[in-house]
C-alpha cells in the first residue's frame, strides 16, 4: 500500500531565495575581488550580503507572466489609440508639446536606466540585488520601448519628435536631464543606486508620475495614460528596490551613512532641478490643469518623503537641507522656466505659448504669494508685444550652470528680483553656478564637471556645426548652420499660435465633425 | 576634493580659452530687468573696446526693453563675479582686467523695468 | 513630543480587474480612507495596510494569487513585506 506524502509546499520567501540566491555561489579559483572589481571603490563597505531583504519576491517565470500580460494590455490599447486616430481626442494640440517633451527628455533617460541596472546586475556582489537589478533593467526598457512606441503614433502627425535621439546628445535643454543622468551612470554602483533606485525612483518618481500621466487622462490622451500606467505598475518593484538598498547599506555599517547622506543630498538638489522640466510642463502646458506644481509638491514630497525621512531618522540620515531652498523656489520655479523656455523658443523642439487671461488666473489662485506680483506683468508686456507684432524673443545666448546646465533664471531664494550666481575656481579656470548646492556638488567632483559640454559653450567653440563647415566663408550664418547640426525643423520651433501643428489639428479635428 | 576612481582620473577643462578661436566668453546680465530670463553670453575678442560690447552685442540684447534707451551709462554700477567693478568704457576688455568667463552685472539706478516690476 | 504618524498608501488602477481588489483592502483596513482620481484610486492608511489574498479570493469567487495585483499596482508608500497570503506595507517594521 503506497501511503500519500502530501508535498511541501515551500513559502513564497522560500521559493525565491532557491530560484535567485540558491543560484548564487562563492567563487574558488578566482577572487571575489577580482570578479566584482567595482563594489568597494567607494567606500561603502559591506560585511554581509546575506543579510540582504528581498523587496518583491518575482521568480523569472511569475515576472515573465505578469510582464507579459502587462505588454499584451498595453499594446491593444495603443493600436486601438492609432487606429482611431486618438490624436484628435485631445483637449487641445497645446498638449502634444507635453509628449514631445516625454519623447525627447525622459523617454531616452528609461534607455539610460536600463543601462545603468544592467551594469549593476553584473558588479553588485550580492545575488539578491543583482537579481533586482537584472528585472529592473528589462523593466526600463521595456519603458523606453514601450514610451516610443506610442509616442510614434504622434510623430506620425505632429513636429519635434523624429529625431529626438539626435536632440538627446546635442539639444540645448535636453543637456539638462542628460547630464544628471551622466552623472550617476558615471559614477560607481552604489551611488547609482542610490541615485536614480532611491532619490530618483523613490523620493521623485511621484513628482513625474502625476503631472504627466494625470495630465494625460485629464488631456484626453488615452495613449499616454496607457503607457505610464503600464510603466507605473513597474514602479512599485524598483521603489521598493531603492528603499532596501539605502536601508541594506545604512545598516550595514555605521561608516557607510555619512556617504549615503552626501550622495541623498546631492541626487535630491539634481533631481529637483531636472524636475524643473516637469513643473513647468504641469502649470504653464496642459490645456486641463490637474493640479499646480505646489500642490505637487505637498502631496507627493512634503507629505509622502516626510514619512520616508522619519523612517530613515533611525539610522542618522536626515531630510537634505537643500530642501528648504526648494520650499523657497517652489512658487517661483515653473515661472521661471517658462520665461525662459518663452523667450528661447527658436531653439526649442517643442512649441510655446503665452497664458491665457484664464491661464493666468488659474496662477494667481495657485500662487498667490508670487505670480501677480513677478511673473504676470512679464506675461501681460509679452502679450501686448505679440499683439503689436512684435513678439519678444531673446537674442542672446544664454548663461548656463556649469553643474546642472540649465539657463541661470534662478532667482536668489528669498529675492525673487536678482538673478542667483555663484562662483568657483579650479585648476586655472573658473565656473558658474545657479545656486551654493549646484557649486557644493561641484566642489565636491570638479574633475568630474569641468568636463561638462555646456550646450552654449560648445556652440562658441564651434563644434555645434555640420562636419565640413567653414565659419569664416562669405555669408556664413551661425544661427543657421547650429539649427543644420541640431537637426532642428524650424516648423518645430516657435510659438504653438501660427504653428503648422495647430493648423494640421484644427484641420484634421474639424474633418471628423462635418462631412464636407 | 579628487574623485573617488579606479584609475588615475584627470581631464582637461573642456571650456579652456585656447578652445574659443582667439575669443573670450564673456557673461553680461541686467540687474532687475527679469524680462531677460538670464545673463547672456558671447565669445568675443579680449581686445574688443568696452563700449562696442555695450553698443554692440549688449544692444542686440537688451534693446527689446524700453528701459535701455534711457540708461545713462555714467550712472551704472558693476559687479564682476559678484565683486565690485568699474569699467573704462574706451579700454579693451583685457585692459578691463576682463579674463576669460567672467560674469559681469550691471544696475541702472531709476530703471526699475516693465511697470517699475523689475522685469 | 508627538510627530505625525507616517501614513502609507497603495494607488491602483480604477478598472475591471481592480473593483474587489480595492473593496477587499478596504473591508481588511477599517482605518484606510480611498482618494479616487482619474483612472486610478489610492488607498491611504496611518501606519500599516494589509492585503489579504483570501478576502479577494472570496470576493472574486477564485483563487487569487496576490502576484497578480503587479499589472495594476501605480505606486506605493512604505516598506513592503511579501508572502503567499499577504501583502503589508508599513512604515512601522
Amino acid at each position: 500500500m503506497d501511503i500519500q506524502v502530501a508535498k511541501k509546499k515551500l513559502g513564497l520567501k522560500e521559493r525565491y531565495a532557491l530560484m535567485t540566491r540558491g543560484l548564487g555561489w562563492e567563487t574558488t579559483y578566482q577572487n571575489m575581488d577580482d570578479v566584482f572589481p567595482m563594489d568597494s571603490f567607494e567606500g561603502i563597505r559591506i560585511h554581509d550580503w546575506e543579510a540582504w531583504e528581498d523587496p518583491f519576491r518575482l521568480t523569472m517565470d511569475s515576472y515573465w507572466k505578469y510582464q507579459a500580460e502587462k505588454e499584451r494590455k498595453l499594446y491593444a490599447i495603443v493600436d486601438a489609440f492609432a487606429q482611431n486616430n486618438g490624436h484628435l481626442t485631445v483637449s487641445d494640440a497645446r498638449y502634444i508639446n507635453t509628449v514631445k517633451l516625454f519623447i525627447n527628455a525622459l523617454a531616452p533617460l528609461e534607455y539610460q536606466s536600463h543601462r545603468g541596472f544592467g551594469h549593476l546586475g553584473r558588479q553588485l556582489r550580492g545575488v539578491g540585488p543583482r537579481v533586482a537589478c537584472l528585472m529592473q533593467s528589462l523593466d526600463e526598457l521595456r519603458h523606453a520601448q514601450t514610451q516610443i512606441h506610442a509616442i510614434s503614433n504622434y510623430n506620425r502627425y505632429y513636429n519635434g519628435m523624429a529625431e529626438f535621439r539626435h536632440h538627446f546628445d546635442y539639444m540645448p535643454y535636453l543637456q539638462v536631464p542628460r547630464s544628471f543622468f551622466e552623472d550617476a551612470t558615471a559614477a560607481g554602483p552604489f551611488e547609482f543606486i542610490t541615485a536614480i533606485g532611491f532619490s530618483f525612483e523613490y523620493v521623485l518618481t511621484n513628482l513625474v508620475f502625476v503631472p504627466f500621466i494625470s495630465g494625460a487622462a485629464y488631456n484626453g490622451d488615452m495613449g499616454a495614460m496607457t503607457f505610464g500606467f503600464s510603466a507605473q505598475s513597474d514602479e512599485a518593484r524598483h521603489m521598493t528596490l531603492g528603499l532596501e538598498v539605502i536601508k541594506f547599506m545604512l545598516e550595514q555599517d555605521p561608516a557607510n551613512v555619512p556617504i549615503v547622506q552626501k550622495w541623498l543630498n546631492k541626487w535630491t538638489w539634481r533631481g529637483v532641478r531636472v524636475l524643473t522640466l516637469v513643473a513647468m510642463m504641469q502649470d504653464y502646458m496642459l490645456p486641463k490643469r490637474v493640479m499646480s506644481w505646489a500642490e505637487a509638491w505637498e502631496i507627493y514630497f512634503e507629505e509622502n518623503c516626510g514619512a520616508l525621512f522619519r523612517d530613515l531618522e533611525r539610522y542618522g540620515i536626515v531630510m537634505p537641507p537643500c530642501v528648504e531652498q526648494v520650499r523657497k523656489e517652489r512658487d517661483h520655479l515653473s515661472h521661471m522656466a517658462w520665461s525662459q523656455f518663452y523667450q528661447g523658443r527658436g531653439t526649442n523642439d517643442f512649441h510655446t505659448w503665452l497664458p491665457s487671461a484664464e491661464e493666468m488666473d488659474w496662477l494667481s489662485a495657485k500662487y498667490p504669494e508670487t505670480f501677480d506680483r513677478y511673473y504676470r506683468p512679464r506675461f501681460e508686456y509679452w502679450a501686448k508685444l505679440e499683439a503689436e507684432g512684435k513678439p519678444f524673443e531673446a537674442t542672446g545666448m544664454p548663461m548656463q550652470c556649469q553643474l546642472c546646465q540649465i539657463p541661470m533664471f534662478f532667482t536668489e531664494p528669498g529675492e525673487p528680483l536678482v538673478l542667483a550666481q555663484r562662483h568657483r575656481h579650479h585648476d586655472g579656470e573658473q565656473y558658474h553656478f545657479c545656486s551654493e548646492y549646484c557649486a557644493e556638488i561641484f566642489d565636491d567632483e570638479p574633475e568630474k564637471y569641468i568636463q561638462s559640454k555646456i550646450p552654449v559653450h560648445q556652440i562658441f567653440q564651434g563644434k555645434q556645426f555640420p562636419e565640413g563647415t567653414d565659419p569664416t566663408a562669405e555669408g556664413f550664418n551661425p544661427g543657421a548652420a547650429v539649427g543644420a547640426f541640431l537637426r532642428l525643423d524650424p516648423a518645430s520651433t516657435g510659438n504653438f499660435v501660427g504653428s503648422e501643428d495647430e493648423a494640421n489639428f484644427n484641420m484634421w479635428r474639424g474633418l471628423t465633425r462635418s462631412n464636407d | 576634493m579628487p574623485v573617488n576612481a579606479l584609475k588615475p582620473y584627470s581631464f582637461p577643462a573642456e571650456d579652456a580659452e585656447a578652445n574659443f578661436h582667439g575669443a573670450r566668453l564673456v557673461y553680461v546680465g541686467w540687474d532687475r530687468h527679469l524680462m531677460f530670463a538670464t545673463p547672456y553670453a558671447w565669445p568675443l575678442p579680449p581686445d574688443l573696446p568696452f563700449a562696442a560690447m555695450t553698443q554692440g552685442p549688449m544692444a542686440d540684447a537688451f534693446s527689446q526693453h524700453p528701459d535701455w534707451a534711457k540708461i545713462d551709462w555714467a550712472a551704472a554700477t558693476w559687479t564682476k563675479n559678484g565683486e565690485a567693478f568699474v569699467p573704462d568704457f574706451s579700454a579693451s576688455l583685457a585692459d578691463n582686467g576682463i579674463i576669460h568667463k567672467d560674469s559681469l552685472r550691471f544696475t541702472t539706478p531709476g530703471l526699475t523695468g516693465i511697470g517699475g516690476l523689475g522685469q | 513630543m508627538t510627530r505625525a504618524e507616517s501614513s502609507v498608501f497603495l494607488a491602483l488602477q480604477a478598472n475591471a480587474d481592480t473593483r474587489e481588489l480595492v473593496e477587499a483592502i478596504l473591508a481588511d483596513n477599517p482605518h484606510a480612507t480611498l482618494d479616487e482620481q482619474p483612472a486610478m484610486v489610492r488607498i491611504i492608511a496611518p501606519g500599516t495596510l494589509t492585503v489579504h489574498a483570501a478576502t479577494v479570493a472570496e470576493l472574486l469567487g477564485r483563487d487569487y494569487d496576490l502576484q497578480e495585483m503587479q499589472v495594476n499596482l501605480i505606486s506605493l508608500s512604505g516598506r513592503v513585506d511579501e508572502t503567499d497570503e499577504t501583502f503589508t506595507i508599513s512604515w512601522a517594521r
